[in-house]
């Protein structure tokens, strides 16, 4: 008897493939991390500015949560389809829906890690001679840090998802592996691109994890208080 | 059967021995005014009512002065006006000669220490950090940082080692510590703190006011203080501003005066019913003029022991030996050919310290079986005290 998967035609992973297309994996790979960091570097800094105007204007929290909610509400093989006659089969056009997914979980924890911060500690931070400026950067910022730590770990994750979905325009990263097995049905690319794409998750979930507790060591340590 | 020297013309003959009150005022330097308010009234938008009215107060350079009064009385209000958390909608503030709407908000504030209730400590800084903040912000040298953080340390009273400890890691009464701590790091001449005390517990917050009253000793700042509080506010301040529910000034007086000499019904009610009780609180046994009372000393032999006996009408002594108190002799026990210091001595003497407040003494002649407390002067016999002569420092003017 010869033993099925050495045999078999179409087996779930072919390890010389690795070798042969290593160099197709590897593209893949950084495009993919490429992908995600403009996407959330993009959304960030979106995020950042109406978290900005959310907390300065309060009445305009609800349409901004409204306006995020609703980004994230339209399916993204929509969301492409729409931006492609607009701007080609470009890295623009997957970046763009990208970002915009990430910015109702990034808003949310923003505005709520700024919320978080307590009256009194503002209130010691003014009264000692803070100019605005000062306070937020030097108090307020790393007391929501937390929260924004945290939504930012959701972001990236979700996001890494979410790129593979972009190789139906022909960006993807790991995506475009995926489909290429589908297409061919050859069960492999796939296999290794929903495995890579698994692992860049976790790996990035995990530094920002670690970076995370490296900015905010009180956080930490106060969970022990008295 | 327990009312062991309980003699009325005893105690009138002490009294007799010349009773006047000779009342020490607190010991301390007032300078000049160093914070004026000048007509200052506050109308927030919507509200219906002012919530400070044309407020005047002169506050000396040294002093500790705190506003007190009704929830609704602005006292609140009228403290952060000073820092200008709250702007003033009439009238001047004015710190040192300088109008403080004339200088920039932060430079103002960082010359002007606050300490608040909740404390506010930054949570995401160590202890050391925290009282750093001022500092960090007037551009100080590290080293110079570095120095006087320990030197706060020091004088607010927390362990070096709590410096690298973030506020979570620390009690209540630490915490408030560090906020006085926070708030003199750069040595401003001016402290405002509102209700410091009110979130700790009634045996730390006793134990901060000691504290606040020794620190103020060494550091002599101008100290605004908030309470709702009377009796803190009898305990720490030098003057005490009254304030009425819309910032109207009822009494502007030591804690003394405000109890002896209520302006009004206003006033009289705030203090409360036992003002005269509270008054015992403000004064020492030492304040006390100094009573022999029916003591002599042992080498004095019976007949100077008959003669005190004779004096006071009392049919009790006491005996003191080289200057300590060794206790009550009945008549009866007297023997003249015995000496004095090896008569029984049948009852069990009261004691004061001479630092102890009239009221404590009050409270101590009230529980004992003697009707007079001995006085005990760092160890050594510092004469007697009665309630009637407690009751007749009452009678001294107000200090």
């Amino acid at each position: 008897m010869i033993p099925f998967f050495a045999q078999a035609p179409n087996p779930i992973i072919r390890w010389e493939y690795f070798i042969d297309e290593w160099d197709q994996i590897r593209r893949a790979l950084v495009e993919h991390l490429e992908l995600t960091i403009y996407a959330v570097t993009i959304g960030l800094v979106v995020a950042a500015g109406l978290s900005a105007v959310a907390l300065r204007y309060r009445w305009t929290v609800a349409p901004i949560n409204g306006f995020t909610a609703f980004l994230y509400t339209i399916p993204s093989v929509a969301l492409f389809g729409i931006l492609v006659p607009y701007f080609g089969l470009s890295r623009f056009s997957a970046v763009l829906p990208l970002a915009a997914y990430t910015l109702l979980i990034l808003v949310t924890n923003i505005v709520a890690g700024f919320n978080s911060v307590s009256p009194e500690v503002k209130e010691a931070a003014n009264g000692m001679g803070m100019t605005p400026t000062r306070r937020v950067l030097h108090v307020e910022l790393p007391l929501a840090m937390p929260y924004i730590v945290t939504g930012l770990r959701i972001a990236v994750v979700s996001t890494v998802g979410l790129v593979t979905v972009a190789a139906i325009i022909g960006q993807g990263g790991l995506g475009r592996l995926i489909i290429d097995g589908l297409r061919r049905t050859f069960w492999t690319p796939m296999t290794i691109g929903a495995a890579l794409s698994i692992l860049l998750a976790l790996a990035l979930d995990g530094l920002i994890l670690i970076g995370g507790r490296w900015l905010t060591p009180w956080a930490q340590r106060g969970k022990s208080a008295l | 059967m327990n009312e062991y020297l309980q003699d009325r013309s005893g105690i009138r003959a002490i009294l007799a021995a010349g009773v006047h009150s000779r009342h020490r005022a607190k010991g301390k330097k007032i300078g000049s005014v160093a914070i004026k308010l000048d007509n200052v009234s506050k109308q927030f938008e919507g509200a219906a009512t002012p919530a400070v009215t044309s407020l005047s107060l002169d506050i000396e350079e040294g002093a500790i002065v705190v506003l007190i009064g009704p929830s609704g009385c602005g006292k609140t209000t009228t403290l952060r006006m000073i820092n200008r958390l709250i702007e003033p909608t009439a009238g001047r503030i004015v710190i040192n000669g300088e109008d403080v709407t004339q200088r920039p908000v932060a430079e103002l504030r960082r010359e002007i220490g606050y300490v608040i209730q909740q404390v506010g400590l930054f949570p995401h800084q160590t202890i050391a950090g925290n009282i750093a903040t001022v500092p960090k912000m007037l551009g100080w040298e590290k080293p110079r940082i570095t120095d006087r953080i320990e030197e706060l340390a020091v004088l607010v009273g927390l362990e070096p080692s709590l410096l690298g400890r973030y506020p979570d890691e620390l009690s209540g009464g630490q915490q408030q510590r560090v906020g006085v701590a926070r708030a003199l790091a750069a040595d401003p001449p001016v402290l405002l703190m509102d209700e410091p005390f009110g979130a700790v517990d009634p045996i730390v917050r006793t134990r901060l006011q000691d504290e606040l009253l020794e620190l103020q000793a060494r550091v002599g700042k101008t100290i605004v203080l908030v309470t709702h509080d009377i009796d803190e506010a009898l305990k720490i301040a030098d003057r005490i501003a009254l304030l009425n529910v819309g910032g109207i000034l009822e009494q502007y007086s030591s804690a003394d005066e405000l109890l002896a000499e209520p302006a009004n019904e206003f006033v009289a009610k705030f203090v409360g019913e036992d003002r005269s009780v509270k008054r015992l609180q403000l004064r020492t046994v030492a304040d006390l003029p100094f009573h022999q009372g029916p003591v002599v000393a042992a080498t004095d032999g019976p007949a100077a022991a008959r003669a005190t006996m004779k004096e006071y009408s009392s049919e009790w002594f006491g005996v003191t030996s080289q200057d300590v108190f060794l206790g009550w002799v009945h008549v009866d026990d007297l023997q003249d050919d015995a000496p004095l210091e090896s008569l029984p001595r049948s009852v069990p003497a009261a004691q004061v310290q001479s630092e102890s407040t009239l009221r404590n003494a009050m409270q101590i002649i009230m529980t004992s079986h003697t009707s007079v407390a001995v006085i005990d002067d760092g160890g050594r016999f510092g004469g007697v005290v009665t309630l009637e002569l407690i009751r007749a420092s009452l009678e001294a003017e107000p200090g």
